[in-house]
């Protein structure tokens, strides 16, 4: 029981139904949220999770069910209703503008804004109230994500809110970024605000939550303490039976594939980061984990992997072939296939049907043309296969890429790559928002990859999944790779460390 | 309250409908303007519409309808290319002149040759690699300085005009003319003329626009190249992540439409022109943009939309004679199509929902 936690409930949901055409978001929704506590909303994706907090933050409007605030009715028209009565929201997808400074953006979000020099000394205050050091008048754009997250959340600390909704705030920190992160909860709670906490990290969950709501296909399935409920049984609870880890067997490491030496090249995009002298050996049979904070490199580094970004001259090899010029067709033609990380647009064109996309990366190492021509039966059998293989759920390989789920385009997306059978895979970010069942399939897919002796490169900030498969662990921090170490042993300090860009790791290591 | 709503994926049904529906809702609103004009809005729809097809005087008009439509299927075919990949050549008119005096300049050299099988060719070649040239300026400029395609296009058709102006009165001036501002008459010159059958109106840009057509069909729907231009417009990260050069894209597009272009102001200067005059060109490759999105850039669809065109061309030059309708009248007609058609087009890809949203 925490200190200032009651049995008053501060909010109620009652019976709270949605439906939208073809599916029910939620149906008869209801448990209650008190005062001073940490309360955790689980599911897999789609099951309903955001349609509950759009809910209650007046972005979407129940067909049925009650809610109440402080035991006053409460049915908030619009957000800014909801944020009148106390309810303050940080989304997963930041709003700020990167060209202006913190204050300048906290003044933006607010209905009256006081002075910027009046909003600078109370930022200052909140910040150091809190524990979240974080500077007014820096620039957003020069900000990393963590202390981006923490312009939001002061951004709704101001406000003084009764309920704090958090939608999944750690996939973008490290872990002493998340610690921080959670005193800072702590306190909020204590104080007596309610947090209602979304994620799908379920170790944060129990380290960090009072009460949990378990939600699958729309209802409430189940309710637990989270600090004496195993992870498993979370797990279990959100897919509704049980869950499927991957197994794998260590195979041994085989050649050098693929060597980066020195790799230097700037970032097509703005706000990206430039890549700065990476070295690495692609070794065959082994899964390279590759975490770090978004935005410090991952796009590049695997475009520069893929061969959408050009390298100088005696940068990568491939064998003892300087590749680093060869544009991404001739790179697949040597078995180098990448899957990024931006499904929509970048890994599939979302108008086109999914034969157009199986032939996207596809044509030359499954054969798909000839003298130029596609052969569009062979294509369509690909996309046919991709689709059974790897469990898509789609009406057929016609269909436009945009109507499928996020979960099922990434499934066809990295199954377009893996049955290409390519020598070294190159992914960023293979699971996310892909519910867990599918994770689990996809991790599998790129452990078996690797067992018949490919080089597999995963990119993720899910540390637990490059745990979970990684046979090897190098961090990404702006620009710069740490040395790859054995994944086994690593501890979360040693990892935050790699990750919070503590170059010589071995120094660390053994002080 | 309507409010429109994103289909899952685009509806079919509505592609090949919208185009027949803007037709309706033109000749609906176009009636509305003649009679507005004070004109019997059914008569003028009858002239424009029926008469150049099967009325009284068809013999005359229809042949008219391959003479107008050849060039605009040429033009759009190479513009509908571009569009497709996310490359704007408006400038087509341009690369028209220049592949007429291009055309013409070959012809007026050898003339009085009368070896039409080395003089014809050669006037082919030489028109399409003028328009082909015109348009790689803007395209090199972009590939190499990032230039707005657009605005360079666009620019150069009045370098163009200004070019043939001089043309027409200075170097390519008929020496026997007598003082008159224009060339020789290439469609009398048998090596020359681009007329198979002038009474039927059959010239080889008729051949050729129906060339181009099929050529675009098979490029578009079986070639790797028509893939990677669909793929270009769509997504265009998804284009380099699949391994599209977007320099060479450029060049083949722009190239391509510039000599699509180039060769169907060839065609015209040495058949239904004749002479290299100040006014030779009037808006084909204006026009053809309208085509390009009337045909919803697709070969068949263009073939069809430049039929259509054609057609509210030579009705609206019968409704002009016949009836006293004023030329801006027609031209707005000819606007009301592309207007109705980019309105009607939002159905393609979103669907309308009448019903109330609650109140907030």
């Amino acid at each position: 029981m925490t200190p200032a936690a009651t049995d008053r409930a501060l909010m109620e949901l009652n019976g709270l139904t949605k439906a939208y055409p073809g599916v029910v978001a939620n149906s008869d929704v209801s448990f209650n949220l008190k005062a001073g506590e940490v309360h955790a909303l689980l599911g897999e994706n789609g099951a309903g999770k955001s349609t509950l907090v759009k809910t209650i933050y007046g972005l979407v409007k129940p067909d049925s069910g009650t809610m109440t605030l402080d035991g006053a009715p409460f049915a908030p028209a619009e957000p800014r209703a909801a944020r009148a009565a106390g309810i303050a929201m940080v989304f997963q997808h930041f709003s700020l503008f990167e060209a202006l400074d913190v204050a300048e953006n906290v003044a933006l979000g607010m209905e009256n804004p006081p002075p910027l020099r009046d909003l600078a000394q109370r930022i200052k205050e909140v910040s150091e109230t809190y524990g979240l050091p974080l500077d007014p008048s820096r620039i957003v754009g020069d900000l990393s994500a963590g202390e981006r997250q923490r312009v939001e959340i002061i951004r709704c600390l101001l406000q003084y809110p009764k309920v704090l909704i958090m939608d999944e705030p750690t996939s973008v920190l490290t872990p002493q970024e998340v610690d921080i992160l959670f005193d800072t909860l702590r306190k909020l709670r204590d104080e007596g605000t309610a947090i209602l906490y979304i994620s799908h990290k379920l170790e944060e969950i129990r380290a960090l939550c009072d009460d949990a709501t378990v939600l699958r296909l729309g209802k409430v399935v189940g309710t637990c303490d989270p600090r004496d409920t195993s992870a498993r049984a979370m797990a279990e609870m959100m897919v509704g039976g049980t869950l499927h880890v991957p197994e794998r067997d260590s195979a041994a490491a085989g050649d050098v594939l693929m060597k980066i030496n020195g790799l230097s090249v700037s970032s097509p995009t703005e706000f990206g980061s430039a890549l700065k002298d990476i070295t690495l050996d692609i070794r065959g049979g082994v899964v390279l984990g590759i975490g770090g904070v978004a935005g410090n490199g991952q796009d590049e580094l695997l475009g520069a992997l893929s061969g959408e970004i050009r390298a100088p001259k005696g940068q990568i090899f491939h064998g003892a072939d300087d590749i680093g010029h060869l544009p991404p067709d001739a790179r697949r033609g040597l078995g180098i296939c990448a899957a990024p990380e931006e499904r929509m647009g970048h890994a599939a064109a979302p108008d086109m049907s999914l034969t157009e996309n199986a032939a996207l990366t596809g044509r030359k190492r499954k054969a798909l043309t000839k003298n130029g021509f596609l052969n569009w039966r062979k294509t369509r059998d690909f996309a046919e296969e991709i689709i059974e293989r790897f469990d898509v759920r789609t009406p057929g390989a016609g269909n436009a890429a945009r109507s499928l789920s996020g979960g099922n385009l990434q499934k066809f997306v990295i199954g377009r790559e893996i049955l290409q059978d390519p020598q070294i895979l190159i992914v960023n970010q293979p699971t996310w928002g892909v519910d867990a069942s599918a994770a689990a399939a996809i991790r599998q897919a790129l452990l078996d990859l690797a067992a018949k002796g490919a080089a597999v490169i995963v990119i993720s900030q899910d540390l637990d999944e490059l745990m979970e498969i990684s046979d090897e662990f190098a961090a990404l921090n702006e620009g710069r790779l740490t040395k790859p170490r054995p994944a086994r042993g690593l501890t979360v300090d040693e990892i935050g460390l790699m990750l919070g860009g503590a170059h010589d790791m071995e120094v660390a290591h053994v002080g | 309250m309507i409010a429109l709503e994103k289909r899952p994926q685009p509806s079919q049904m509505w592609s090949l409908a919208s185009p027949l529906v803007a037709v309706a809702l033109t000749m609906l609103a176009g009636a509305g303007l003649f009679a507005a004009l004070g004109q019997d809005p059914l008569e003028a729809l009858v002239k424009i519409f029926w008469e150049p097809l099967f009325g009284e005087f068809a013999f005359y008009y229809r042949p008219q309808l391959l003479i107008k439509g050849a060039p605009l299927v040429l033009i759009a075919i190479g513009l509908s290319l571009g569009f497709r990949a996310g490359i704007w050549n408006i400038g087509a008119e341009g690369q028209y002149i220049i592949g007429a005096l291009s055309g013409a300049a070959v012809a007026l050299a050898l003339y009085p040759s009368e070896a039409r099988w080395l003089v014809f060719p050669l006037m082919v070649i030489a028109g399409a690699l003028g328009g082909c040239a015109w348009a790689m300026i803007p395209g090199l400029l972009k590939v190499k300085f990032k230039t707005n395609e657009i605005l360079v296009s666009l620019m150069l058709v009045y370098v163009a005009e200004q070019l043939l102006a001089s043309m027409a009165l200075g170097a390519m001036r008929n020496p026997e003319g007598q003082g008159f501002p224009g060339s020789r008459n290439m469609a009398q010159m048998e090596a020359a003329t681009s007329w198979i059958n002038q009474s039927a109106g059959m010239h080889w840009g008729v051949v050729a626009a129906f060339i181009s057509v099929i050529f675009a069909y098979v490029l578009l729907a079986k070639h790797v190249l028509g893939f990677q231009i669909k793929l270009a417009g769509q997504a265009p990260r998804a284009a380099a992540f699949s391994g599209t050069n977007p320099a060479r894209l450029i060049l083949f597009c722009l190239g391509t439409s510039g000599a699509l272009a180039g060769m169907a102001g060839m065609f015209e200067i040495s058949g239904p022109s004749g002479i290299v005059s100040i006014d030779f060109n009037v808006g084909y490759g204006f026009t053809a943009i309208i085509v390009a999105f009337l045909g919803r850039l697709h070969p068949i669809g263009i073939l069809l939309a430049a039929g259509l065109m054609a057609l509210t061309y030579i009705g609206g030059d019968v409704a002009q004679s016949s009836l006293g309708l004023p030329g801006a009248a027609i031209q707005v007609f000819q606007g009301m199509l592309l207007f109705f058609l980019l309105a009607v087009d939002v159905l393609t890809n979103y669907r309308v929902r009448f019903g109330q949203r609650s109140a907030a």
